[in-house]
């Protein structure tokens, strides 16, 4: 499988909607290992000033590999997902995540280079509120390997 | 939340922690992420294709890493931007019979590596070791201080 190298700068739309719910932020912080009783304690929230529930850092990575997902599975992406490693992440937070969100995320293909017999993909995930409040940005470096880079 | 920014010098140390992984957690990881590539749970299929072992998801690492920094704020929602390179996997090693082990340990350690007075930020710079070796280059979070 070879790496379409026309995906650099298309984009997908908003596909479906993301309810981020409670029990979700829950067990996304124990699989983190995050403690802060913001994570599961509403009125610890809210005593911080959230609307809800708030959200561990990378949670957003959820909604982001959603998006992703559009990409990887696009039959003509060329993309073998058992190959494909991640190479860096960033998260700009615009503002927090909390429970009763409803996410949606645009995905963007911000280049595709080749490396080796694979090829580096970095996409974007520009994610908001339906209402179109910007939540998070968050940007994914993968490597999808060569047959031949073990 | 607030740390007053007067009081922090680049180049202070904001703590440290240990990090015990195995088998388990990736399985949790992974179905509370969605992110369910056999590579992080499934020995033969990671060494398929080429990998040591099942390796931990970089996010997971990621992840668990950022704690130490909420920790220190105080308030998770503090982290503006987080950001990381995975230069190396971490290994985890089927423990599942001996409870109580770790299939892995994860070293973090958090040190300020700038400060914006104006904008009352703070960056802070992780480092991540598995094995004596970093897994994470450049792991910078900024956070908001008031």
């Amino acid at each position: 499988m070879t790496i379409n190298p026309d995906l650099q700068g298309r984009s997908y739309p908003a596909g479906e909607v993301y309810t981020v719910g409670r029990e979700a932020i829950r067990d996304f912080a124990r699989a983190v290992k995050a403690t802060h009783p913001s994570h599961y304690d509403v009125e610890t929230a809210r005593a911080l000033g959230y609307a809800d529930l708030v959200a561990p850092p990378t949670f957003a990575i959820v909604v982001a590999q959603r998006a992703d997902a559009q990409l990887i599975t696009d039959p003509g992406a060329g993309i073998d997902f058992s190959r494909v490693v991640h190479a860096d992440q960033r998260f700009t937070h615009h503002r927090p995540i909390v429970a009763g969100d409803e996410l949606v995320a645009a995905l963007h293909v911000d280049s595709v280079r080749a490396m080796g017999g694979g090829a580096m993909i970095t996409t974007r995930a520009e994610i908001s509120t339906v209402d179109g409040v910007r939540t998070a940005t968050t940007t994914s470096s993968l490597l999808v390997r060569g047959e031949e880079q073990q | 939340m607030s740390i007053p920014a007067a009081e922090l010098t680049v180049g202070q140390e904001i703590g440290s922690v240990t990090i015990p992984v195995t088998r388990q957690d990736l399985v949790r990881y992974a179905g509370a992420s969605g992110d369910f590539n056999p590579i992080h749970w499934n020995s033969d299929f990671a060494q398929g294709v080429g990998l040591p072992g099942v390796i931990a998801h970089g996010m997971f690492t990621m992840g668990a890493a950022v704690q130490l920094v909420t920790d220190w704020t105080g308030d998770p929602g503090s982290v503006i931007d987080y950001q990381t390179r995975f230069t190396k996997p971490v290994v985890v090693a089927d423990t599942t019979a001996q409870p109580g082990v770790p299939g892995a340990v994860l070293e973090v350690r958090g040190t300020i590596g700038a400060l914006d007075p104006e904008e009352a930020t703070a960056r802070i710079d992780l480092t991540v070791t598995f094995e004596g070796q970093k897994v994470l280059v450049k792991a910078q979070a900024v956070v908001r201080l008031s």
